[in-house]
């Protein structure tokens, strides 16, 4: 069966478990486009900008675990994908960016919208290739979704030109894929995993810590078994967060600059830290010196590169994180047999519950105004912490990771590692189109939505009920609190004094708006808007200059927190 | 800082150079000298990258270019019995009394004359680096007025039967 380049990427995608792809024409995919309407079960969402297009794409990856798919065209269409590539290589999440690219003949001769995209985006994808042959065309597809999903997930982009599109070759799907080059390894050392045995059955003062990588991994049953057994507190990085449920008792809330307290102190004073897929970012560890000073690391990751990058590790283990706490959990359990792990751990269960008890994430209540934290806590509340919740990025994000109670994976989508601002809102319409029923909720600042604001119409369009719950306090607030707090107050460029009227503009795209702009407000107009069948803007009216507590200073150690 | 041999086998497609020497430059690592060229399998290049740095530094060179998806195999000679050579020109300035000393040198050397003018000597040396370091040094006090190095190439010794 001979079939066109753009048939080719089509049947392609559908037989990779492509469902949904988000997307842009221009004049070098056209003929992808033209192709499009034939393939009704692959669902085409239009966008209103290639950034929401990955970030879509984005979001439906982590909300689902799958590999997200979106379709560019060449030059500016391409070169729109790179933030959202960049933040979805910085979170290690798996997607599959196509690109339009001028015919082959024309590359390099600065053709109208020609752009090198294979080399603007080398240093932020996992792999990416130019098809210049179209007999390589269904195989590199295969490589690319292969690529994106294996071992440590990333972005994978393919450049596409339109003489290859319009080509015509015999459709052979490869259904086997082996690359030799490429053997991520998935299987833990079983030397190292005894020695983390040795130092569990050592240990009194241990602490777990996890990040995106047991999400990643659906390692979070696996975590949560261990933890319980073994009778050991965990604490979560913010791309860790719905790893373990935050309503257990050995919960010992988010690590970092805005960690809790009792998070931070335990990895201060642990004397054996296991971390799962975690990358010590230094939003995590504070000051490299002063992290876990006294403790054994052992660390757990697929990607070896990952290891000793930031912080020295006593037991390196390369492997899958589900498989390693898996082994850990057998070894365990044939070494250790019954051992009361309450019992041995109850001092250091005690002395982590004392701080949490003494220093809670906390704030200021107010009677003339709303306070951020408190709409935070009025979602959960209204949820039951069943939502899926993006963030864009700034104190916003800080507070919904802080006082939201996330219990399950997959739950909380933002941008952690890249900290995209306009992240959000694009997000949870991919989260949205994988889970129709499911209430979508993006917490945004006022600042941030303003940079991908124009998706209101892709939400629209597809009647996804997606919810923007704006914390505007017509300011940059992180930016702002850095300035009040390190730079005397000079609030350089961050205030957001000109900004649009969010109800009437939601109004005016055909979605619903809502202000709030009283603590009694609160809960009935964010119960109405959350149950409303339409997407929704609700411009939440909150306090201007508030801080996110506890912070750790840049370059401080974590247990130096300004508390509220 | 000590001084890194690292040789790398890559599939020989457009970019993987670019892949290589952009990580270099991303991360900050800093390459010496590179060299490349097809190996006898096809489609597999042979590069090797000297470098310098901490022992820190040189896990993470290894690790990152083992990620990259087109590497086949990384090994770091610098702990192993192996061969290194590099070869240079040297043009350095040759006039009358100084002839007979420059080629006593290259004598020493093993070195090889291969271009003379009235004035200037091209200089062919092989070896390794410290070698033409000690080339370098010695032939300076006549006055080097071009230099082009290969930048090294290394090879795993065999293993020798009482080993």
């Amino acid at each position: 069966m001979h079939y066109t380049g753009a048939q080719i990427l089509l049947e392609s995608l559908k037989r990779e478990g492509v469902e949904v792809l988000f997307g842009y024409p221009g004049g070098a995919v056209l003929d992808i486009y033209d192709e499009i309407p034939r393939h009704p079960e692959l669902r085409h969402i239009l966008v209103r900008h290639e950034q929401g297009a990955v970030h879509a794409a984005d979001g439906y990856a982590r909300a689902t675990g799958k590999v997200g798919a979106c379709l560019v065209t060449s030059g500016p269409g391409a070169t729109n994908t790179v933030t959202g590539i960049a933040t979805a290589y910085c979170d290690s999440i798996p997607l599959v960016a196509v690109t339009g690219q001028v015919p082959t003949a024309l590359i390099g001769n600065d053709a109208f919208q020609e752009v090198d995209i294979v080399g603007i985006t080398r240093p932020c994808t996992k792999h990416n290739y130019l098809v210049k042959d179209i007999r390589k065309l269904a195989l590199t597809i295969r490589q690319a979704f292969y690529l994106a999903k294996s071992g440590r997930p990333g972005p994978v982009l393919i450049d596409l030109p339109k003489d290859i599109v319009q080509a015509k070759t015999e459709f052979v799907w490869p259904e086997h894929i082996s690359m030799r080059s490429y053997n991520p390894t998935y299987k833990p050392n079983l030397n190292q995993l005894r020695r983390t045995a040795e130092e569990i059955g050592k240990a009194q003062k241990p602490v777990f810590l996890a990040g995106g990588g047991v999400i990643m991994s659906n390692a979070a049953e696996s975590l949560a078994d261990l933890a319980q057994t073994l009778q050991i507190p965990v604490t979560c990085t913010l791309m860790g967060l719905g790893a373990y449920p935050a309503t257990d008792a050995l919960w010992l809330g988010m690590v970092g600059m805005h960690g809790a307290y009792a998070a931070n102190l335990a990895i201060t004073s642990s004397d054996l830290l296991i971390c799962a897929g975690t990358r010590f970012d230094d939003r995590v560890t504070g000051k490299i010196s002063a992290f876990a000073p006294n403790a054994c690391i052992v660390h757990i990751d697929i990607d070896p590169t990952s290891i000793r990058k930031n912080v020295g590790v006593d037991v390196p283990l390369v492997g899958d994180c589900n498989l390693s706490l898996q082994g850990i959990r057998d070894i365990c359990a044939a070494k250790f047999g019954s051992r009361n792990w309450a019992e041995d751990h109850a001092g250091w269960l005690n002395t982590v519950r004392e701080w949490k008890k003494s220093k809670p994430l906390a704030y200021h209540h107010s009677n003339d105004s709303i306070k951020p934290q408190q709409v935070i806590e009025t979602l959960f509340e209204l949820t039951g912490g069943d939502a899926i919740v993006t963030t864009e990025v700034g104190q916003h994000q800080m507070w919904t990771a802080q006082f939201f109670m996330f219990t399950k994976p997959r739950t909380l989508l933002t941008s952690g590692g890249l900290g995209t601002m306009g992240y959000g809102f694009p997000a949870a319409i991919g989260a949205q189109l994988a889970f129709p029923d499911k209430t979508v909720i993006a917490v945004a600042g006022d600042a941030s939505l303003q940079m991908n604001i124009q998706e209101l119409g892709t939400a629209v369009a597809n009647n996804l009920p997606v919810k923007v719950v704006i914390l505007n306090n017509r300011y940059m607030g992180m930016v702002r609190q850095w300035q009040e707090l390190f730079y005397n107050n000079n609030y350089s460029a961050t205030s957001m004094e000109a900004q649009p009227d969010f109800v009437k503009l939601a109004q005016a795209y055909g979605a619903e708006g809502y202000r709030i702009d009283s603590s009694e407000n609160l809960l009935p107009v964010l119960k109405q808007a959350l149950s409303t069948p339409a997407p929704a803007f609700i411009d939440v009216v909150v306090e201007r200059e508030e801080n996110v507590y506890p912070m750790v200073p840049g370059g401080a150690a974590l247990d130096e927190m300004l508390l509220v | 800082m000590q001084r890194h041999v690292i040789s790398v086998l890559v599939e020989n497609e457009p970019g993987v150079l670019s892949r290589v020497v952009g990580l270099f430059s991303g991360r900050g690592f800093n390459i010496h000298s590179l060299n490349v060229a097809p190996t006898l399998e096809e489609g597999v290049s042979h590069m090797t990258i000297t470098t310098f740095g901490d022992s820190v530094i040189l896990e993470q060179i290894m690790k990152q270019l083992h990620k990259i998806v087109t590497v086949i195999k990384v090994m770091d000679y610098t702990e192993t019995h192996a061969v290194e050579r590099e070869m240079m020109f040297v043009k350095v300035q040759a006039e009358g009394p100084m002839r007979g000393e420059i080629l006593r040198t290259v004598e020493i050397f093993r070195c090889k004359v291969i271009d003379v003018s009235h004035n200037e000597m091209i200089i062919e040396a092989t070896g390794d680096y410290e070698k033409l370091e000690a080339i370098i040094s010695l032939l300076q006090r006549f006055g080097i007025k071009e230099l082009a190095r290969t930048g090294s190439v290394a090879m795993r010794r065999s293993k020798k039967q009482t080993d």
